[in-house]
C-alpha cells in the first residue's frame, strides 16, 4: 500500500471513529429524549417480537393440525369388493398437487379401529362379527392435505369422480383456520405498520431537537467547509445507535421470557403438549433477531436520514 | 484574489444591500473594509463565503467564479477561506484543542497530523498553555485568539474577519491586529471588516469605505474615512 493510500484509509478510519464518537455525544447529551426514543422503540419491537411470537406458533400450531386434517373417500359398492378398482382410485388421488399423503384403510382395519374404540369395554360383543365384518363396504382412503386451503377444491373434484359414494371432509376446521390464519395475518401486518410509524416518528423527534440543539455547531461546520455527509454523519450514527439499542433490548427480554414460557408450559400442561406444540427458540430466533435487528436499524436508519433532509438543508 | 465586477444584493424586501459594487483585492493584501451598520459589509462576507448569491455581477476568488460553482463545491471551496466573527463562534462544551481541531477534523485530517498542527497554531497565537481551557474560562481576547487559530489551522489563503474587536477591549484589540498583520506576512490575504476607527488609523492600511451598498472610497495606507452622511 503506498503511504498516500494509507493516509487516505486512517483518515477515513479517523472520521469514522469521529463520526461515531459525536453520535454517542448526541445521545448522551439530549439524555433524555434519547432514552425516550429507546424506550419508546424497545416498547415497539418488543410488541412486534411478542406478535411475531404468536403468529408464527399460531402458524406451527396451524402446521400441526393441518397435517391432521384429512378427508375419507368411501367406494361404490361394487367398487369396494374391487382391489384393483380401488388401486386405480388411489392413483388418481395421489396424483393431485392438493394431497400430502392417500393412506388406504382396508374394510379389515376400519373394522379393526373401530371394533377398539366402541367395544373396548366389552371385547366379547366384537367376537360375534368375527366371520362377518359388518363395515365390509368401509374400505376408504384417508387423504392428508398439504394446506387446508385446497380442501374444497379437492373434495369438488373427489366428488365428481366414478366410483366414489361418499365424501366425508371437515369443512368447519378448514375453513375456520383459514380465515383465522388471513385475520392475524392482517392484523400483523396493521399493527406492525402502526409501530414502524410511531418509531420513525419518534426518532425523527430525537433527530429534530438534536439539530435544533446543535443549530451553531452545524453553522460553524459549514462555514469552515464540511462536507454535507460529514455534516449529517453523526446524526445518522445517533439514529442508528437508537434502533439497534432500542431492538438489542427488547429481543433479549423475549428471548429470556420465551425460553421460561416454554419451559414453563411445558412444565405445567403435559397432558396438552399433544395439543397446543411451541416452536422452539432456536427457530424462533433465527427469523426473529434478524428481522429485529433489520427493523431497529432500518427505522433508525430512516427516521434520522429524513429528518436530516428535512432540517439540514446543507 | 479578490473580484467582484458590478455586484448588486438585493433583499425580497427591495432593499439593496449592495449595489454595483465593484473592488479587487490582491493576493497578500491586508484590507479594511469600514463603514457603519447597514452599509453593506456583512453583506459583502457572506457573498465572498458563498452562503449569499448575488442578485447580479461577478465574483471571483482564487480565481473560481462563485455564480458557476455548484452548491456541492461550496464545502471545498470554503477551506480555502478563514473566517472569525465578533461574537468568536466557538464550541462552548469544548476545550481550545478540540475547538480548533474540531476545524481540521471538518475537513477530514489524518489524527496525526491533527496533533501536530493544532500546538503549532496554538504557539502562534500565545495561547500554548491553555489549550485544555474551555471557552467560558477565557477572556475575550484571548476568545479570539482560538477562533483565529481555528481559522488558520486548515492553511487558508484568505483570512475574512468580521469585526473580530467588536467584543474587545483596546488593549486586546491590538494585540487582535498585531495577530491579523503577523498573519498577513505570512502570507495570507486579509480583509477585515470593521468600524473601530483607532484601530484602522493606526494599521496604515488600504481602507475601503462602504456607505449604503456602495463602495464611496478605496484608499491605500489611509485612516478611517469620515464619510458624508
Amino acid at each position: 500500500m503506498t503511504s498516500e493510500k494509507l493516509g487516505t484509509y486512517n483518515m477515513r478510519i479517523s472520521t469514522i471513529g469521529y463520526c461515531l464518537k459525536q453520535g454517542l455525544k448526541n445521545i448522551w447529551r439530549n439524555k433524555m429524549f434519547s432514552l425516550a426514543s429507546i424506550a419508546t422503540m424497545s416498547i415497539c419491537i418488543f410488541l412486534f417480537g411478542l406478535f411475531f411470537c404468536v403468529v408464527q406458533n399460531f402458524r406451527y400450531m396451524v402446521e400441526e393440525v393441518e397435517s391432521g386434517v384429512s378427508v375419507s373417500v368411501f367406494f361404490d359398492e361394487e367398487v369396494s369388493y374391487d382391489q384393483a378398482a380401488m388401486d386405480e382410485i388411489g392413483e388418481k388421488i395421489r396424483a393431485r398437487e392438493e394431497v400430502e399423503e392417500a393412506k388406504f384403510v382396508s374394510a379389515e382395519e376400519t373394522w379393526e379401529s373401530y371394533k377398539y374404540i366402541y367395544f373396548a369395554e366389552a371385547p366379547q360383543l366384537a367376537d360375534g362379527f368375527a366371520n362377518d365384518n359388518p363395515l365390509a363396504k368401509q374400505a376408504h382412503y384417508e387423504i392428508y392435505l398439504k394446506d387446508v386451503e385446497g380442501q374444497s377444491t379437492l373434495v369438488e373434484y373427489l366428488e365428481s369422480m366414478e366410483g366414489i359414494r361418499r365424501v366425508n371432509k371437515s369443512v368447519e376446521v378448514a375453513e375456520i383456520l383459514t380465515s383465522f390464519n388471513l385475520l392475524v395475518g392482517y392484523v400483523s401486518v396493521a399493527i406492525i405498520i402502526l409501530l414502524l410509524c410511531v418509531s420513525v416518528f419518534l426518532i425523527s423527534n430525537t433527530v429534530t431537537i438534536g439539530i435544533a440543539v446543535r443549530k451553531e455547531e452545524i453553522a460553524i461546520m459549514k462555514l469552515i467547509g464540511a462536507t454535507n455527509s460529514f455534516v449529517k454523519a453523526p446524526f445518522v450514527v445517533e439514529g442508528l445507535l437508537i434502533g439497534i439499542i432500542g431492538a438489542a433490548i427488547p429481543l433479549s427480554l423475549l428471548y429470556l421470557l420465551y425460553t421460561k414460557l416454554v419451559g414453563y408450559m411445558g412444565g405445567q400442561f403435559d397432558n396438552l403438549t399433544g395439543l397446543v406444540q411451541f416452536l422452539p427458540i432456536d427457530a424462533m430466533f433465527r427469523t426473529l433477531l434478524p428481522v429485529g435487528l433489520a427493523l431497529g436499524v432500518g427505522i433508525g436508519f430512516f427516521g434520522s436520514y429524513l429528518t436530516i433532509r428535512k432540517h439540514l438543508r446543507v | 484574489m479578490i473580484d467582484l465586477e458590478n455586484v448588486t444584493k438585493a433583499y425580497s424586501t427591495g432593499n439593496h444591500a449592495l449595489n454595483g459594487v465593484s473592488l479587487h483585492i490582491d493576493k497578500g493584501e491586508f484590507v479594511f473594509i469600514v463603514g457603519d451598520s447597514g452599509s453593506g459589509k456583512s453583506t459583502l462576507i457572506k457573498l465572498l463565503l458563498k452562503e449569499l448569491e448575488p442578485t447580479s455581477g461577478t465574483i471571483k476568488v482564487n480565481g473560481i467564479n462563485l455564480n458557476k460553482m455548484k452548491q456541492r463545491s461550496v464545502p471545498k471551496y470554503r477551506r480555502k477561506i478563514g473566517v472569525v466573527f465578533q461574537d468568536f463562534r466557538l464550541l462552548k462544551d469544548r476545550n481550545v484543542y478540540e475547538n480548533i481541531a474540531f476545524a481540521q477534523r471538518v475537513v477530514i485530517t489524518p489524527t496525526k497530523n491533527i496533533r501536530k498542527n493544532v500546538p503549532a497554531m496554538l504557539s502562534l497565537v500565545g495561547l500554548a498553555e491553555k489549550y485544555k481551557s474551555y471557552p467560558k474560562q477565557l477572556s475575550g481576547g484571548e476568545q479570539q485568539r482560538v477562533a483565529l487559530a481555528r481559522a488558520l489551522v486548515n492553511k487558508p489563503n484568505i483570512l475574512l474577519a468580521d469585526e473580530p474587536t467588536g467584543n474587545l477591549d483596546p488593549k486586546n484589540s491590538k494585540e487582535i491586529m498585531k495577530l491579523l498583520e503577523t498573519i498577513n506576512e505570512r502570507g495570507t490575504t486579509v480583509v477585515v471588516v470593521t468600524h473601530n476607527q483607532e484601530i484602522v488609523d493606526q494599521m496604515k492600511k488600504r481602507v475601503i469605505a462602504m456607505h449604503r451598498g456602495v463602495i464611496i472610497s478605496d484608499e491605500r495606507k489611509a485612516g478611517y474615512i469620515q464619510h458624508a452622511n
